[in-house]
């Protein structure tokens, strides 16, 4: 038996490619959808992965460092690092904000980390460019995708800094590139405040007569000089030695430091779980409705398709042809078009994923749901053509 | 089996019930020998293509006896389970407009019936395209049904009705679009179909170019049908 769908198809070759080639951008946009999900869960992983970390200290009673501010003392990175199970411990920061290069601007997730120690935790594990930060301020290593060179001046806060080194897939939660500079530098940018809002601070402070007491010489200065200092940073992260159980060496810090642990399964749970659980109901609202209206899309065609063949199908009952054969015509042509539509989609993506500021990651898996969600959808939309073409009387291919 | 051809005795067909009850057909007799073209005449509202229906196994009649070959199909009530194989394998059919299929080539146009009563491609082509040489377009056999002229179209549909050599043929206003020299052409090649195949054929027309043509006519008039003797003689 001949395929009727094939012929159809052939006939019609040029109307089958067009709609594929419309449906199949519609495709290509929601495989980017997906991609764009799987993007942000992949920098989350990154993120964790580059830090080199097996276990972040944060402030108590909060989900820092990366989903919400967390602050403590830098000093505590000392008594962290002589418990047992604990190989190697670093503070770190983190800021979130423009960094800028001349006349331009880049939005980077600021690192600060210990100056002249590569290969403590949180340092970019590796260059594709220049050298490590080895003096203790004005230095920067910075992501690729920041645009930033060798050389280059840059200016977080009130400092410049000169890009000595280049590093790649150094993102954060959220796909920003990373600029790494010293922890010093890092502190100020994040805790200093500009010199009018410390002048109003002193001042203040020396109008308060609890600093200011005539008979306690000192004190005002003493004051104003613990106001000036930045003894915090956002998170200590810290490596275990090995054949030890992270679990009870977090406990082990939970309950002598006072302070929130998190193991790499709860930091990847807080990023994907909650920090991105907003965004990724979001992607998944618009998949589902890319899904509706590609069904709708594909049910209109084919629905379509079908009414402009009601005399030929009338004929085709009437010299007796199967219903499963007429329905065979219809759902063959829906996932043909599926098929097109696939095949011209994931091109498509292929092609325009490198384009996007954010990083678009195409799983094959996901190439593979795709593709039997396509399917799925071609099938259940030519339905409601199959039905109104089963309906169609053979009596009608005969007059009066 | 195509030695007695169709015998048809007392069919009725009533649409309705009760008061709206409409008598479509009422007593319906006609028999078309193997190897015979009658016409089957009557004015709009007849119920001419209430019979072709009937005749086509299309619709169910209310009462009467259907004999087609040696089997009885209909005996107030269809005979045959499968009323789709019964239309594929023993009626031919021929509309007023050929309704080629648009997508399949000449030969598969006809060769699509024996292809659906489950021969090979290739056998069924072999077989498309033997009918298409006797209907003298077998130079078409690779075009689309676009490209065929209208006397051609109807040739092609011709073929498609004869092709699983049915006892009988139906056809409805067969010649209605051509001209005469073409409608006239139509009717030989039924004539020539019908006495080579020993097919009885049943031409539904208002056509006054044809119905000279005829050996035989029924005429219908409100659901009943009378016999007489046509003025042609066949070709």
């Amino acid at each position: 038996m001949i395929s009727l769908a094939g012929r159809d198809i052939q006939h019609a070759w040029g109307k089958f490619v067009f709609t594929g080639i419309g449906l199949g951008l519609l495709i290509g946009v929601t495989l980017t959808m997906a991609g764009v999900y799987r993007g942000m869960v992949d920098d989350a992983k990154v993120l964790l992965d580059n830090s080199g970390a097996d276990l972040w200290v944060v402030q108590k009673d909060t989900l820092g460092p990366y989903a919400e501010s967390s602050s403590i003392y830098d000093d505590l990175w000392r008594g962290i690092r002589s418990m047992p199970g604990v190989a190697r411990v670093s503070n770190i920061t983190y800021l979130t904000m423009q960094v800028r290069q001349g006349e331009r601007d880049v939005r980077a997730m600021v690192t600060g980390v210990t100056a002249g120690e590569p290969g403590l935790p949180g340092w970019p594990p590796q260059l594709v460019a220049g050298r490590q930060i080895t003096r203790g301020h004005y230095e920067a290593v910075a992501d690729v995708a920041t645009g930033f060179k060798l050389g280059d001046q840059i200016q977080i806060r009130r400092n410049q800094y000169h890009v000595v080194g280049l590093t790649r897939r150094m993102v954060s939660s959220s796909g920003d590139p990373m600029v790494f500079i010293p922890l010093r530098d890092a502190q100020e940018a994040q805790f200093l405040k500009d010199n009018d809002a410390i002048r109003q601070q002193r001042r203040r402070t020396a109008e308060n007569p609890a600093f200011n007491r005539p008979g306690v010489p000192g004190l005002l200065d003493a004051v104003i000089a613990s106001q000036s200092t930045n003894a915090y940073v956002n998170a200590v992260l810290v490596q275990i030695e090995p054949g030890w159980d992270e679990q009870m060496v977090a406990e082990s810090i939970r309950r002598w430091k006072r302070l929130t642990v998190y193991t790499r399964s709860q930091m990847e749970e807080i990023l994907v779980g909650k920090l991105i659980a907003t965004s990724a109901k979001q992607i998944g609202m618009f998949l589902v409705i890319l899904a509706i209206v590609s069904a709708a899309i594909v049910a209109f065609i084919i629905y379509t398709l079908t009414l402009g063949k009601i005399r030929e199908i009338a004929v085709l009952k009437l010299i007796g042809t199967r219903n499963r054969t007429i329905a065979a015509l219809i759902m063959q042509q829906a996932v043909a078009l599926g098929g097109i539509g696939f095949v011209v989609g994931k091109i498509a993506a292929t092609f325009w994923a490198p384009v996007f500021p954010k990083y678009v990651l195409l799983q094959p898996l996901d190439s593979v749901i795709g593709f039997v969600a396509v399917i799925v959808i071609c099938v259940l939309a030519s339905l409601i053509a199959i039905r109104a073409a089963l309906k169609v009387d053979p009596a009608e291919a005969i007059g009066g | 089996m195509n030695g007695k051809g169709i015998r048809i005795e007392g069919l009725a067909k009533r649409y309705g019930k009760g008061d709206t009850a409409v008598d479509a057909l009422k007593v319906v007799n006609m028999h078309v020998a193997p190897g015979e073209v009658v016409g089957l005449i009557g004015p709009s509202g007849s119920g001419k293509s209430t019979l072709l229906k009937c005749l086509g196994a299309v619709i169910e009649p209310t009462a009467g006896r259907m004999i087609l070959g040696d089997d009885v199909i209909y005996d107030d009530g269809w005979e045959v389970n499968d009323l789709r194989a019964l239309r594929r394998d023993k009626i031919g059919f021929v509309f007023q407009a050929p309704y080629l299929i648009p997508f399949l080539d000449v030969t598969d146009n006809v060769a699509l019936l024996p292809m659906l009563a489950g021969k090979p491609n290739a056998e069924a082509r072999k077989q498309a395209l033997d009918l298409l040489q006797g209907l003298d377009v077998q130079h078409r056999a690779r075009a689309m049904p676009s490209q065929l002229s209208g006397g051609e179209q109807q040739r092609v549909a011709i073929a498609r009705g004869l092709v699983n050599r049915p006892p009988v043929i139906l056809a409805d206003e067969p010649t209605a679009p051509l001209d005469s020299e073409r409608a006239l052409g139509v009717i030989r090649i039924l004539n020539e179909m019908a006495r080579k195949f020993e097919t009885a054929i049943i031409v539904v027309t208002h056509d006054e170019k044809i119905i000279p043509t005829f050996k035989r006519i029924y005429h219908i008039r409100d659901g009943v049908t009378y016999e007489e003797a046509g003025e042609g003689q066949g070709f």
